[in-house]
């Protein structure tokens, strides 16, 4: 019996732990090359960073994406993190506050009710999104801040809104990063070179 | 609620009781397949077994233990040596004794609790052939059990099987092509897979983590495993990137075990009983489904943009009534209502769905229960599917129904009671008691999922999880499979008029009402002192 187990679990090792790992690893690398390996984005022949990792925004000329609680500094894609905050703890009121007054500070004329996705950290502390409506709320600061006209800004966070996928699933997002590289003219898109479903 | 959360709740629930019949049925013939196709006879020739040779049950509990112990102590050597494995870019130092010990007991029992974050722990080598492997080993053990109970249970006779049969041809033919095609999917809404070091963006001034994460994510939804590659799990852009790879990941989830109950009702010959089994599931989990995504309706503390609060909330609840523990939001962050939800969840006893295999044996035992209750009411003779329930019978169940909240009790007092429990806590007050209960309630029931703010990686939460872990698989496990041997001795009577029907909507109520009853009596108390109180205040 012993001998059986052994033998088992070694088989089972050899098949589930590395024939199916990189029999994958070699599919997605043929169908999906850009998805398997980060959906990285390239500027000057440099890795920018994923677009599927959000980024850190400190510069009000720019979107501020979502409040971020990985260790060290936000958006540290080395150690996602969320705040773990209960809807009680005393630290999340103060960083909701210490948002609140920094996104007020930076507009002082926009009376509009904040978002509540700008307010918050998000599970991961990477989340390349935000809302539309966060999107929105920050165009006239953009605006002001860039000498543009406001209906530019709304037109291109319109034309960076991603609608629900297949029409239902999950929410409508902006991707913070893209977004801020279209306001700096830098339309690059990355590089597709596998399938992707749309969203 | 919006109309639009509606829909994508009625969605998900249609597409998933879709599946049920084609995958169930499927699933029973490749545990009543008589012959033995290629790649499993090579690995019945390698390890020496006679596939035609049913076992006792004291042989298939002894080869299920001997096999799960060797796993145990695979992951604990992969863990301590990593530092001198191959596939470790990052030069991932070997992980400490109490943190591996608590690592190899979660993946070898299915709980998938992680005390650790993968990114920054472990190296490719130890996620592909330590955990990776557990992963698949795991669900296949629970899958195995369910086997050998419903065939103890059938009339047909012929014993309950062979245990690396069993095992061989949950991996082969169930768990191994699910996964290949769910982690192509991933992979094309951009969940990673490579054996890549870290790569430095520059632009972003962050370091990017890389691996075959897709690999071992479509495993651990599938096999209600749960245990993330990267710390936050599910919730990670490269763990899940859209709300597609959302739903995909959310329908693995409740997959197998909803369509086993399919397979049960073949195996037993009657699939009303498999239909009444998942009636009482649904009667369970529609109405906490609603419970938890209303709760949640605005609160993006810990959630992604992308999936929004109904998704995150419909996700905690079908990750906790399976055991897969999987989290596509932060838990610890939800409104104490919320957060309720998933804990109770757990507390059933992780049958509502359950574990894949292990939900369904642990069903059919409260199926046994229930009907010894409606024995002692009217004073008919016990019997399920025409066999008796005599005193072993009701022993065994007891040992399997009673085990999980005695672990999970004796757990939280502990760590409540001792410096180095609550030197973890990140939350004070109701929500801090709520962070221990939560983390026992989920090792004690092999679910896996955390309020993550504990901090549970200190020697007495590791070990005290580790034994309340390895206690709730095995002492459910073991009873399930000492009921599978005593049954398959039993000769099966037919219905006569004193029998209690049991496919009926009244037999369902009685069953739901049974799990419901045995899992509030148990933690109403503990409640209490947690989200209970915390709702209040």
């Amino acid at each position: 019996m012993f001998r059986t187990a052994f033998l088992m679990l070694g088989a089972l090792t050899v098949v589930t732990g590395l024939i199916y790992p990189l029999a994958v690893t070699g599919l997605a690398g043929v169908l999906f090359p850009f998805q398997a390996r980060g959906s990285l984005t390239i500027e000057n022949g440099r890795v920018a960073g994923s677009e599927l990792i959000g980024r850190q925004f400190d510069d009000p000329k720019y979107f501020w994406p979502r409040p971020s609680a990985t260790p060290d500094f936000p958006y540290n894609a080395g150690a996602s993190s969320g705040s773990n905050y209960g809807p009680r703890h005393p630290g999340l009121r103060k960083a909701m506050d210490e948002r609140r007054r920094a996104l007020r500070e930076a507009d002082p004329d926009n009376a509009a009710p904040i978002p509540i996705d700008l307010l918050t950290a998000s599970g991961s502390g990477l989340d390349p999104h935000i809302s539309p409506e966060a999107s929105l709320w920050q165009a006239p600061r953009i605006a002001r801040l860039r000498r543009m006209e406001i209906g530019a800004v709304r037109a291109l966070i319109a034309a960076h809104t991603r609608p629900r996928q297949l029409g239902f699933l999950g929410e409508p997002v902006v991707n913070v990063a893209a977004l801020n590289r279209a306001l700096d003219g830098k339309l690059s898109k990355p590089v597709h070179l596998g399938l992707k479903l749309v969203y | 609620m919006t109309g639009n959360d509606l829909l994508q709740i009625a969605v998900y629930m249609a597409v998933l009781l879709a599946a049920v019949k084609p995958l169930g049925a499927y699933m029973a013939a490749v545990y009543e397949g008589r012959s033995n196709r290629a790649p499993e006879r090579w690995l019945y020739r390698l390890a020496g077994v006679n596939p035609g040779a049913s076992m006792t049950w004291k042989q298939y509990s002894g080869a299920l233990l001997l096999l799960n112990a060797l796993g145990l102590l695979a992951v604990y050597a992969l863990l301590r040596l990593q530092h001198l494995l191959p596939w470790n870019p990052q030069a991932q130092g070997a992980v400490a004794p109490y943190t591996a010990f608590n690592i190899a007991v979660s993946f070898a029992t299915n709980t998938n609790w992680q005390n650790y974050g993968g990114e920054t722990t472990l190296g490719y080598f130890a996620q592909m052939l330590g955990l990776t492997v557990q992963n698949f080993v795991s669900a296949a053990t629970g899958m195995a059990v369910l086997a050998a109970l419903a065939r103890g249970l059938s009339s047909r006779g012929g014993g309950i099987g062979n245990f690396w049969v069993d095992l061989v041809r949950s991996v082969v033919y169930i768990l191994l092509p699910l996964s290949i095609v769910l982690a192509l999917l991933l992979v094309s809404q951009g969940v990673i897979q490579n054996l890549d070091p870290y790569v430095p963006a520059a632009g972003a001034a962050q370091t990017l983590p890389m691996g075959p994460a897709a690999s071992q994510v479509a495993i651990k939804q599938l096999g209600t495993n749960g245990g993330g590659f990267f710390n936050v799990n599910s919730s990670h852009p490269f763990e899940n990137p859209t709300p597609l790879s959302n739903f995909a990941e959310m329908l693995a989830i409740l997959l197998i075990p909803a369509a086993l109950c399919y397979t049960f009702g073949r195996m037993v010959d009657d699939r009303r009983q498999g239909w009444a089994l998942l009636a009482a599931m649904l009667v369970l989990f529609v109405p906490l489904v609603f419970a938890v995504v209303r709760a949640e309706q605005g609160n993006m503390e810990g959630k992604e943009v992308r999936f929004g609060t109904a998704n995150s909330a419909l996700w905690a609840a079908a990750t906790t009534a399976a055991s897969n523990g999987s989290v596509n939001s932060m838990h610890d962050s939800f409104t104490a209502a919320g957060g309720l939800v998933p804990m109770f969840l757990m507390q059933l006893g992780e049958v509502v769905f359950g574990g894949v295999g292990s939900g369904l044996y642990g069903m059919i035992v409260f199926a046994i229960i229930a009907v010894f209750l409606a024995g002692l009411m009217v004073g008919r003779t016990p019997e399920y599917l025409g066999k008796k329930i005599e005193a072993f019978e009701m022993k065994m169940a007891s040992i399997a129904v009673l085990v999980p909240p005695l672990c999970v009790l004796v757990g939280t007092a502990v760590a409540a009671a001792a410096p180095m429990g609550l030197a973890g806590l990140h939350n004070r007050g109701p929500h801090g008691f709520s962070e221990i209960l939560y983390a026992f309630s989920s090792m004690g029931n092999n679910n896996g999922s955390a309020f993550a703010g504990y901090g549970a990686d200190n020697p007495l939460v590791n070990l005290a999880g580790g034994l309340a872990m390895l206690l709730a698989r095995y002492w459910v496990a073991v009873p399930a499979l000492a009921l599978a041997g005593a049954f398959s001795r039993k000769k099966s009577v037919p219905p006569g008029p004193g029998t209690l029907p049991t496919h009926t909507p009244l037999f369902v109520l009685l069953l739901a009402g049974t799990v419901l009853v045995v899992g509030a009596l148990a933690f109403i108390p503990a409640l209490a002192l947690g989200p209970i109180v915390e709702a209040l205040r």
